[in-house]
């Protein structure tokens, strides 16, 4: 028969099938973060159960610590601490791997975990956090779940799981220049709807997704969840193997030529069926930007904001009036040119070295429009110190941006720091829901490119490679 | 967790299409590593006029008599879609919320409601608009009712069937606890574990 990618994982990992429509499917790895590991955990304790394997556990500290240099337990956030110091002593009494705070493996869980090689090709995986669908893009089966479903993983290996749909995305064509992953992923949203994969696992094919860099791919499974899917996984080729080699969790050298045979195996076979088949034609793809409150209100940026009365139904038009008021934006104006407040790069979206690189390839020489407050997080403790290994914290630092420890920071507002009242903010991160970095602040997402260029001018624009020569 | 048989009670039609979890539970309303104390931060950006002093917001609602006494929430497409937080369903069951009824769910919210009892169901949007309009002649009388054992929502003299994972409708049912379940089956993913590190050696 033939199968796909996902079935083949799925299939190594089933240990029943429990004749109800659900199987009991085998987790190989598990990644926690202080803000929900940290539930889970006491939540077991509580209960009297123990971690089953602490061996296959890991954990950091990402979510509610501050990202300002010389931070420590005490948090912003009123009560940070509590959850810091907490997962602490949990991890400690379960002797799970731990990248504590200002230790050099510490960053955000799906930026750490391909780095350490923790995610791997082949294995199921799984985090209490939503975005874990970001290391689909190494050929592992990971997908986010919540505390209940992590404290059953924790305490059995297992969790019990009906097989999702399959979805085909399947993208041709080399894109423009300056248009990346983030776009690509924003467009796939805006035309088939936030909810678009629901009850899917999208697996990523096409000449695209095999130019395409590791840390793009990431970047593009990371938003399979905006999307509505459990989760998207690409097959792992030579590029996976080759990055995957030599991490400090990955196949040791004896173990690494079966590991290959395995991980060359993950291929869906010629004629597997997929329930649903989307193709996009990449070069087509102009640079996206979102202009409301939810990931599928994207527009390409030399796009106009849609009309209120356009959509398929009269919910749509009603979501589209409250974004547009929530915005302080206007229909069938022009997003280009729109003035920002902000300017952010990070999250698990956009904060690997690539991102920040290409931030800092445009803003090489250039100071940031005046009065724009501009932040960067890299995205692990790794990240930040290979960027200022090649002097890449200079050029943010030079250009106007503050350069920070790395964390989630202010993906969300989590009660500490955020962007103020009706600011503007333009963004690398995965939300634009409402109030989601900070009371009434309003996100628009976009590539660590586009973020660069808007925060020079001041303004929404896109990058335009010919400005890199001038 | 207690077993679902029966939810009957007021209904309150909230269908905005696309509600997060972020909105359903804000991050900066998760005060301590507990799955308790999350009511008064239920939709609080939405709920509250001021927020330091939790004025109540009578445009919303769930602020709006009678339903403040609700005890399902008719939801629009893709409700508590975004993040992972379990939390908001914590929040929504503390509130006093027992089910929800919608087009389509975030799909981990929907896993977490199965988790914790708070009954997820999914119909068609005709069906859900024949809620809604029932509801919306009388919402003080027109209540209803959903039966987990027959899959039925009773409303008037209607009554709508919906489908339902076999396994969970057992679990909700008996109120039983999944991780209890499967630590009996632990000797099954022992062997099944040997086999497979055999199998995969470097993890």
């Amino acid at each position: 028969m033939a199968d796909t990618l996902f079935d083949k994982i799925w299939n190594n990992h089933t240990i029943s099938d429990l004749g109800d429509g659900n199987d009991l499917i085998y987790i190989d790895r598990i990644f926690l973060h202080e803000r929900t590991g940290s539930v889970a955990l006491k939540s077991l304790e509580e209960k009297g159960i123990s971690v089953r394997n602490s061996k296959q556990v890991f954990a950091t500290i990402d979510h509610i610590v501050d990202t300002l240099p010389g931070r420590g337990d005490e948090t912003m956030m009123p009560s940070g601490s509590q959850f810091i110091e907490s997962f602490r002593e949990s991890v400690s009494r379960e002797k799970i791997n731990f990248f504590d705070l200002n230790t050099s493996r510490q960053g955000i869980v799906h930026v750490v975990s391909p780095e350490q090689g923790i995610a791997l090709p082949g294995i199921t995986y799984i985090c209490p956090d939503s975005h874990t669908c970001s290391l689909g893009a190494l050929g592992a089966l990971a997908w986010g779940v919540g505390s209940s479903e992590c404290e059953h993983a924790l305490a059995t290996n297992t969790l019990i799981k009906k097989k999702p749909k399959s979805m085909l995305i399947s993208i041709n064509g080399i894109p423009k220049d300056g248009v990346t992953a983030k776009d690509i992923i924003l467009h796939l949203i805006s035309k088939h709807g936030a909810n678009g994969a629901n009850g899917y696992a999208i697996e990523f094919q096409g000449e695209t997704i095999d130019r395409m860099s590791i840390e793009s791919r990431l970047t593009l499974c990371n938003m399979a969840v905006e999307f509505g899917a459990m989760t998207g996984i690409i097959s792992p080729d030579k590029k996976t193997i080759d990055y995957v080699s030599g991490k400090a969790f990955a196949p040791k050298k004896e173990d690494q030529k079966l590991a290959e045979e395995y991980w060359e195996s993950l291929k869906s076979d010629d004629g597997a069926y997929f329930s649903e088949v989307i193709e996009i034609d990449a070069s087509k793809l102009n640079t996206y930007v979102t202009w409301g409150t939810s990931p599928q209100h994207a527009i390409e940026i030399k796009e106009k904001i849609p009309a209120i009365d356009q959509a398929n139904s009269s919910k749509e038009n009603e979501s589209i009036e409250k974004a547009l008021d929530y915005m302080g934006l206007r229909e069938n104006n022009a997003i280009k040119g729109t003035k920002i407040d902000a300017a952010f790069i990070g999250s698990c979206t956009n904060s690997r070295l690539s991102d920040l690189r290409v931030a800092a390839s445009i803003l090489k020489g250039k100071k940031i429009a005046p009065g724009i407050k501009a932040i960067c997080v890299p995205g692990s403790s790794k990240v930040k110190k290979e960027a200022e290994s090649e002097g890449i914290d200079k050029i943010f630092k030079s250009a106007g941006f503050e350069w920070r420890e790395s964390g989630c920071s202010m993906c969300f507002f989590a009660g500490g720091e955020s962007f103020g009242e009706d600011e503007r903010v333009i963004s690398t991160t995965n939300r634009n829901f409402e109030n989601r970095q900070g009371k009434k602040t309003r996100t628009h997402l976009a590539s660590p490119a586009t973020v660069a260029a808007s925060a020079i001018k001041g303004e929404i624009t896109a990058f335009h490679p010919k400005e890199k020569q001038t | 967790m207690n077993p679902v048989k029966i939810i009957s009670g007021i209904a309150a039609p909230f269908t905005r299409i696309n509600v997060d979890t972020d909105a359903i539970i804000p991050s900066r309303e998760i005060k301590a590593v507990s799955k308790k104390g999350l009511a008064e931060g239920l939709f609080s950006e939405w709920r509250y006029t001021s927020m330091n002093d939790r004025t109540p917001n009578d445009e919303f609602i769930l602020n709006r008599e009678p339903f403040n006494r609700s005890v399902i929430l008719l939801t629009g497409d893709n409700f508590g879609c975004g993040s992972s937080r379990e939390h908001a369903v914590w929040a929504l069951q503390e509130w006093g919320i027992q089910a929800v009824i919608g087009t389509t769910f975030g799909s981990i919210f929907y896993g977490n409601c199965i988790r914790n009892g708070l009954l997820p169901i999914k119909i068609p949007s005709d069906n859900l608009q024949r809620l809604i309009d029932f509801i919306e002649k009388d919402p003080e009388s027109n209540q209803i009712l959903i039966d987990l054992e027959t899959l039925s929502i009773n409303f008037g003299s209607s009554e709508i069937i919906f489908e339902f994972d076999k396994k969970y409708q057992a679990s909700l049912l008996e109120g039983l606890d999944e991780i209890q379940q499967t630590l009996k089956l632990n000797d099954e993913i022992s062997s099944f574990e040997e086999k497979h590190l055999v199998q995969y050696p470097w993890l």
